[in-house]
């Protein structure tokens, strides 16, 4: 398990702030990565204090503790039953941990879920779309629901996700799971979120798809962003370090 | 915490509950056996038969309690359902997924004395009397509370679900008590309605409310009971349970 | 952040969902006949005398509203929970009561209102007078929302669960009991001309208590069924 207290995190950022003042000379927009195209402030931390879950009152897993800044990615790994699933939907706010907490720039996302749901993105095992719309209308209507980048547009999404053109005016239900997958992960792109969690992003895709994936994921993280994910591939991102948490024993 | 009274807070551990339940559960039983009889020794030896329904009144002293207690287990029911919902507390929830199956009895001997005394009143077993009725649509509501628990396989989802219907059901209860009511006036008028006596004896009222005391301690013990069984059960992986158990295998 | 409002949210979801029942028309049907088959039996079952289906009328086809409701409120959030729309849902920031109503409103359109279409086809093959009529369409308007607004926390209670569907009616046919007896009465009592004003403020008085406190009751029901 990969445990870090919190006051360690908050000197890391510290330091981190420190470096940005002494060091830097430039305009602040400088040290950005290329692409980064929406404001984000290098405050948000996402921290797992202490938790456990049960279920049965039979604990799954207790005193988990981790924590991920701006700019990281994490790989949940463990064997089958070992809570994956479980562990993404509390760092989601769907499942309520058992003990322990989930802050978001140090406060429990319990204290304000609708700003935090904003800043967050969910792709889970259920890919989130209807069979019975085409995924142009799906990836439009998940962007009325939520936050959306400035500059979403669903067919340009479909269009890197290499969606096959005809695909974008058929019903979901008459594409392949690895489509259906694919369509779901662009409400990624759809969404002005910080925070991806991504449960088993690559079941369904092929080789290409998969490399297509990892980077997007390298992408975000250059951009800033954060995501939690779970897979038992290994993860090859480019230009960004992977870090595992390892869940059961 | 500082709104929840310090001995509450700590009643309120599995552990201490458990303690005090067991004590409490037995002066219950106790207090319920001695009641029981002198309520009984009044009721059906003691009292005198009612001038217009002779001694099928009797029934009076079983009936007319478990209805007032069928009512009243439901609204500790949602009650503690709530609190345990919203505190967390296993100890509240335990009490009221206890309270369930205790309650739908006095409901149902409700239905059956109220039915009984039917037979001799009105010539028939079921009429649709607006108590009857009402007491009827409580039992459904019991045993959906407990249908929906028992579907549910994870406790703690089983008790916040359970927690929503019983609060669901307390806002309708007066609703649906009020439109039975209300729709038995309309179709039954000239039924003799069941126990609405303006002046009732006193010593037919002594006996009356001995019962309704009994009943309510008889609640309480079987409840508690029950609430450590399943307290015992939810914590058996705790240090507590286990130490429990070492100290009883030592005896 | 130029996020969408919680009003636009709820205009989003319930186009959504009709364009839904739309594509899926089948669904909407089924309940509709089985309303209509359900009251087709009873001249069968019974006697097809003119004054026994004039008196049995109003509670014949509201029970059969009752159940109409029963079977299409299961299709309510189940499909939603099965492709995980409805986890999505629940990760908006808008306020999950408003979303779970316009899901709701959603639902009644589609199938507490075409009740309201062939109630009328009803009422004449059960010898229902034209009197009786206007009363028969004012409690569906009134009562079949309030049918959708309870049963919705019925359904959000029991969506995860397998069997879901009979337990659905376990817990909510009682709480439905009120909106029977009323909407029934005021229909009869129209047909024998008396006033029914009194239960028509009744239903109107639970339409908007339910309004207020189901799609509450909804939301936190469905985040324990997702947990």
């Amino acid at each position: 398990m990969v445990i870090r207290s919190a006051q360690s995190n908050s000197r890391m950022l510290a330091n981190h702030m420190g470096y940005l003042q002494l060091y830097v000379s430039g305009p602040f927009d400088a040290l950005k990565p290329a692409g980064m195209n929406h404001s984000m402030d290098d405050s948000s931390r996402i921290e797992g204090v202490g938790l456990a879950i049960s279920r049965n009152d039979r604990y799954i897993f207790t005193d988990l503790n981790f924590s991920l800044e701006a700019g990281q990615i994490l790989q949940v790994e463990g064997h089958n039953g070992s809570g994956k699933t479980t562990m993404l939907r509390i760092l989601c706010g769907l499942t309520l941990p058992s003990e322990g907490e989930v802050q978001w720039r140090g406060e429990n996302i319990r204290k304000n879920l609708a700003e935090y749901c904003a800043q967050l993105a969910y792709v889970g095992h259920a890919p989130g779309i209807k069979g019975e719309l085409t995924p142009l209308e799906n990836l439009d209507f998940a962007k009325t629901m939520d936050r959306p980048r400035k500059d979403a547009d669903a067919e340009k999404v479909l269009e890197r996700l290499q969606l096959p053109a005809f695909c974008d005016d058929v019903p979901c239900h008459n594409l392949s799971a690895g489509q259906r997958r694919r369509v779901a992960l662009g409400r990624l792109l759809m969404l002005d979120a910080r925070l991806w969690v991504l449960d088993e992003p690559f079941t369904a895709l092929d080789p290409g798809g998969r490399k297509l994936v990892e980077e997007l994921l390298s992408e975000h993280a250059q951009a800033g962003g954060m995501a939690v994910l779970t897979t038992h591939h290994v993860v090859n991102l480019e230009g960004c370090s992977v870090r595992q948490l390892q869940l059961g024993t | 915490m500082s709104i929840i009274p310090n001995w509450l807070y700590r009643l309120s551990s599995p552990k201490n509950f458990y303690r005090f339940a067991g004590t409490a559960s037995v002066w219950c039983s106790w207090i319920t056996l001695i009641l029981v009889v002198v309520g009984l020794y009044y009721g059906l030896i003691n009292s005198p038969p009612d001038y217009q329904q002779g001694d099928t009144t009797r029934i009076m002293y079983v009936h007319v309690p478990a209805a007032w207690m069928s009512m009243f287990v439901y609204m500790v029911m949602a009650g503690s359902a709530a609190v345990g919902m919203i505190w967390r507390i296993k100890a509240s929830t335990a009490v009221a997924n206890a309270s369930a199956p205790v309650g739908a009895m006095f409901t149902a001997l409700a239905l059956l004395t109220g039915m009984l005394w039917g037979k001799p009143m009105w010539g028939t077993y079921w009429v649709w009397d607006a108590r009857l009725t009402s007491e009827l649509i409580l039992l459904f509501l019991y045993l959906g509370y407990m249908a929906l628990q028992s579907a549910i396989e994870d406790r703690e989802t089983a008790a916040r679900a359970t927690a929503i219907l019983a609060l669901v059901g307390v806002v309708n209860i007066p609703i649906i008590h009020y439109s039975v009511e209300w729709w038995n006036t309309l179709h039954q008028g000239a039924t003799v309605t069941k126990f609405d006596k303006p002046s009732i004896h006193i010593s037919m009222l002594i006996p009356l409310l001995i019962m309704a005391v009994a009943f309510k301690f008889y609640y309480l013990s079987n409840v508690f009971q029950r609430a450590r069984c399943e307290l015992l059960e939810r914590e058996k992986d705790k240090l507590w349970v286990r130490e429990l158990l070492g100290e009883k295998n030592s005896e | 952040m130029n996020e969408a409002s919680p009003g636009a949210a709820f205009i989003s979801v319930l186009r959504r969902d009709l364009m839904l029942a739309y594509r899926h028309r089948a669904q909407i049907l089924n309940p509709l006949l089985f309303f209509v088959i359900v009251v087709s039996l009873f001249p069968l079952g019974l006697d097809p005398e003119p004054e026994l289906l004039h008196t049995i009328a109003p509670g014949v086809i509201w029970v059969a509203a009752l159940l109409a409701a029963m079977l299409s409120l299961d299709n309510m959030f189940r499909s939603d929970f099965d492709d995980g729309s409805l986890e999505q849902l629940l990760l908006t920031p808008h306020p999950l009561p408003l979303l779970v109503l316009a899901k709701i409103v959603a639902h009644w359109l589609t199938s507490g209102l075409p009740l309201l279409v062939l109630a009328p086809v009803l009422g004449m093959l059960l010898n229902l007078g034209n009197e009786s009529l206007f009363s028969l369409l004012a409690t569906l308007a009134l009562g079949t929302p309030v049918l959708s607004l309870i049963g919705s926390i019925g359904v959000a209670l029991t969506v995860g669960l397998r069997g879901g569907g009979v337990l659905l009616s376990l817990l909510i046919l009682p709480l439905f009991i009120p909106v029977l007896i009323f909407a029934a009465n005021a229909v009869g009592n129209a047909g024998a001309g008396l006033d029914i004003t009194g239960q028509l403020a009744f239903l109107g008085s639970l339409l908007a208590l339910a309004s207020a406190l189901a799609p509450l009751a909804t939301a936190a029901a469905l985040r324990i069924s997702l947990n």
